[in-house]
């Protein structure tokens, strides 16, 4: 895995001012509801970063990787119960470690089945395996608490050295805590020589056989560590939520990750982090703004699958070199042209959208829909007319600007020879 | 007396009706370097691949140092001490130079499967890489993605990742397909000098390169081992002449 985020000194000071950011964040931003989010932006930074030992470090794609999450999560609401009941003497705040201990349990159990094989077959064993374990969690009650799922209370146990749990701000440091170490070791499993070799199974599972190593043996140690922390993932959510239900460990949460990780750049460790932020964040406002914020979702992901299969974070690393050579400044004015042509463009086709799904799903509310900073009357043949020239004259400018950015990208490509990729 | 350190004993391989390797016997001895030499589709290379592991062998055995090896997976016979290069560069074109070295490396110097260690701290695999590096001339592009590299540097990095591991014996399958003229005759003088005390088997098609480097040298045609011997030997051998040799070189 490339970790070329400009020198290695400057990439040390960003992860660092990371850390004492979120470290800092809940003096900054004080509302109760804004830590809530960043609880869940926490747990799923660790459990973006776990898919990621798949599927960037080991060229993997799992379909299924919510199940390590999920069983992991109902053994730690379990394990909070025990703890409450006095039957089990460990700290809650421990709980997650257990909860990994799990995850490499399941990950060892169903990596034997599906890391023999790589590429489709291993993608597909992945998906058999989901689908067995989201059936599962509907017949075991007893375990999985059938429809209604599971709860606990994370504050029943003892309180450790006056840690009891009891506040969000606890659970929120309590995340970050077990979400910079989780971090770290994922970082340090890349440069490790089995994290080497990971990543030359996943460029050359063929060669590696001829160097000494079983390529099925990495990949499930790889499989192994990543369910791991996506087992501490698990942990930390059953302690946040205090509930588990089967849509945890559902495929739907499966493809939620892939879909993060993969738009927030897989070639790269920072990629994930990008990824879950974003998305979870899109989950978080859209979905209280917009009954069509999942389609909003799959037209982002489709488009990074088009146009920017590096993710984000591989759009950074492009724009590193020209930043270092002192000539990003080049691309601003075609970025606004072209971006500002998009914009039109994305205005015309959210109008579009919003209009349909309020006739067909609204219809009940009355013709008239609050649009950006306006209320549109869909009734009206007129609001459509506007709104079909609007996406089409953006979608024009669109076409007739993105040359321009070409074409300051052909020049800043020529003019550094060998420092661009 | 010195121990052959590869023995093939009545080697064959069928792919469906097509015999391609049939009954292949050969001894090459330790610190010998072998050639190996054949028209295209002769199968050469299928005889590597059924030596190294890849494919098992419809019938016939294998042994390495007195071991049988037959049927064993690539990555048991190479920590037997085999290793080998592939004729269509097979490299890990993700990882920069160094870094192909170096995996190369890891699994012989002991550290395996092993995830509580940084790979660039281990003192033994860094000056192990640095000296391969410097042997196949790839110091300057260390950092350079092998997936980019030129054809002659894949080539050279081909080799450098069959011999990293230190394996005593080595097989190459055509190193030197498809370079010039100086280019091969530098690849020639790395592969000398990288397999010094070891045991070489290599196919090669440039009969000068092999008549210059190869202690003996064995023709295979059409799956069967025609001829072995010095490259005088082969010269005179009228069987190979007339199967082989006498439509592809006349001047030597
Ligand atoms: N996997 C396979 N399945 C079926 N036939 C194969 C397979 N691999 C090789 N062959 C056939 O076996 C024969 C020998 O192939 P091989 O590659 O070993 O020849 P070679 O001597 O290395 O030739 P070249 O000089 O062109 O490299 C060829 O006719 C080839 O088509
Ligand atoms: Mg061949």
């Amino acid at each position: 895995m490339t970790s070329t985020f400009t020198s290695r000194h400057t990439g040390r000071i960003v992860w660092a001012a990371a850390i004492v950011l979120a470290l800092l964040l809940p003096e900054l931003v004080a509302s109760k509801t804004a830590l809530t989010k960043m609880c869940l932006i926490g747990i799923t930074i660790v459990f973006a970063l776990s898919y990621n030992v798949l599927l960037g470090q080991t060229g993997l794609l799992s379909f299924g990787h919510a199940v390590y999450f999920g069983l992991s999560g109902f053994t730690a609401i379990h394990l909070i119960n025990l703890i409450g009941q006095h039957q089990l003497p460990i700290p809650v705040l421990l709980v997650p470690l257990f909860a990994g201990i799990t995850g490499a349990f399941f990950g060892l159990l169903f990596g034997v089945l599906s890391t023999r094989r790589h590429g489709t077959a291993f993608a597909m064993i992945s998906l058999a395996i989901a689908e067995l374990v989201a059936a599962s969690s509907l017949i075991l009650e007893s375990f999985f608490g059938g429809e209604s799922g599971i709860t606990t209370d994370r504050s029943n146990g003892p309180a450790f050295f006056g840690i009891d749990l009891a506040s969000q701000l606890q659970v929120y440091y309590l995340i970050v805590g077990w979400g910079v170490l989780s971090a770290i070791a994922m970082y340090a499993y890349t440069r490790t020589p089995l994290g080497r070799m990971a990543a030359a199974v996943r460029d050359n599972p063929e060669r590696a056989e001829f160097i000494g190593y079983s390529s099925r043996m990495v990949r499930l140690l790889s499989f192994i560590i990543s369910a791991f922390f996506a087992g501490i993932a698990g942990g930390l959510a059953a302690i946040n939520y205090e509930i588990m239900t089967a849509t945890n460990l559902s495929t739907a949460a499966s493809g939620s990750v892939l879909i993060m990780v993969y738009i927030g750049g897989a070639g790269f460790f920072y990629g994930p982090i990008i990824g879950a932020i974003l998305i979870s964040l899109i989950q978080l406002s859209l979905s209280d703004i917009t009954p069509a914020w999942l389609l909003y979702l799959g037209l982002l992901f489709v488009v990074t699958v088009l146009f920017a299969p590096a993710g984000i974070a591989g759009l950074v690393e492009r724009h590193i070199p020209p930043l270092r050579a002192g000539m990003l400044h080049r691309l601003i004015p075609p970025y606004l042209l072209s971006g500002g042509a998009g914009l039109v463009f994305a205005a015309g086709v959210i109008a579009l959208l919003e209009m349909n799904y309020h006739i067909t799903l609204n219809a009940h509310e009355g013709p008239l829909l609050g649009l950006f900073w306006m209320k549109v009357d869909t009734g009206q043949p007129m609001a459509w007319v506007a709104a079909i020239i609007v996406t089409l004259v953006g979608f024009y400018l669109f076409r007739r600007t993105w040359p321009i950015v070409a074409n300051a990208w052909n020049d800043l490509d020529s003019r550094q020879p060998g420092d661009l990729r | 007396m010195t121990q052959p350190a590869l023995v093939l004993a009545d080697l064959r391989k069928d792919f469906g009706k097509a015999s391609i390797i049939r009954g292949v016997s050969l001894s090459v001895t330790a610190g010998e370097r072998h050639a190996i030499i054949g028209p295209n589709g002769a199968g050469k290379s299928t005889l590597f691949h059924l030596i190294s592991g890849r494919f098992p062998p419809s019938g016939g055995t294998v042994s390495l140092h007195g071991r049988d090896i037959t049927r064993r997976s690539p990555f048991a016979i190479n920590r037997q001490g085999l290793a080998r290069s592939f004729q269509v560069s097979n490299l890990f074109p993700r990882l920069s130079v160094a870094e192909n070295i170096r995996c190369a490396v890891l699994w012989s110097s002991g550290h395996r499967y092993c995830f509580w260690r940084w790979a660039d701290n281990l003192a033994d695999v860094s000056a192990r890489v640095e000296d391969v590096l410097a042997q196949i001339g790839l110091k300057q592009r260390r950092d350079v993605l092998a997936g980019v590299l030129t054809y002659a540097e894949q080539r050279a990095l081909e080799i450098g990742i069959a011999i990293a591991g230190g394996a005593d014996v080595v097989l190459l399958d055509e190193p030197t397909a498809g370079m010039s003229r100086s280019e091969t005759s530098r690849a020639i003088e790395l592969i000398r000098e990288v397999t010094v005390g070891k045991t070489l088997v290599m196919v090669e098609h440039d009969m000068s390169v092999v008549f210059d480097l190869a202690d003996r040298i064995s023709v295979l045609v059409y799956g069967e081992i025609i001829a072995t011997g010095t490259a005088a030997e082969i010269k005179a051998s009228k069987a190979v002449q007339e199967a082989y040799l006498g439509t592809v070189e006349t001047d030597d």
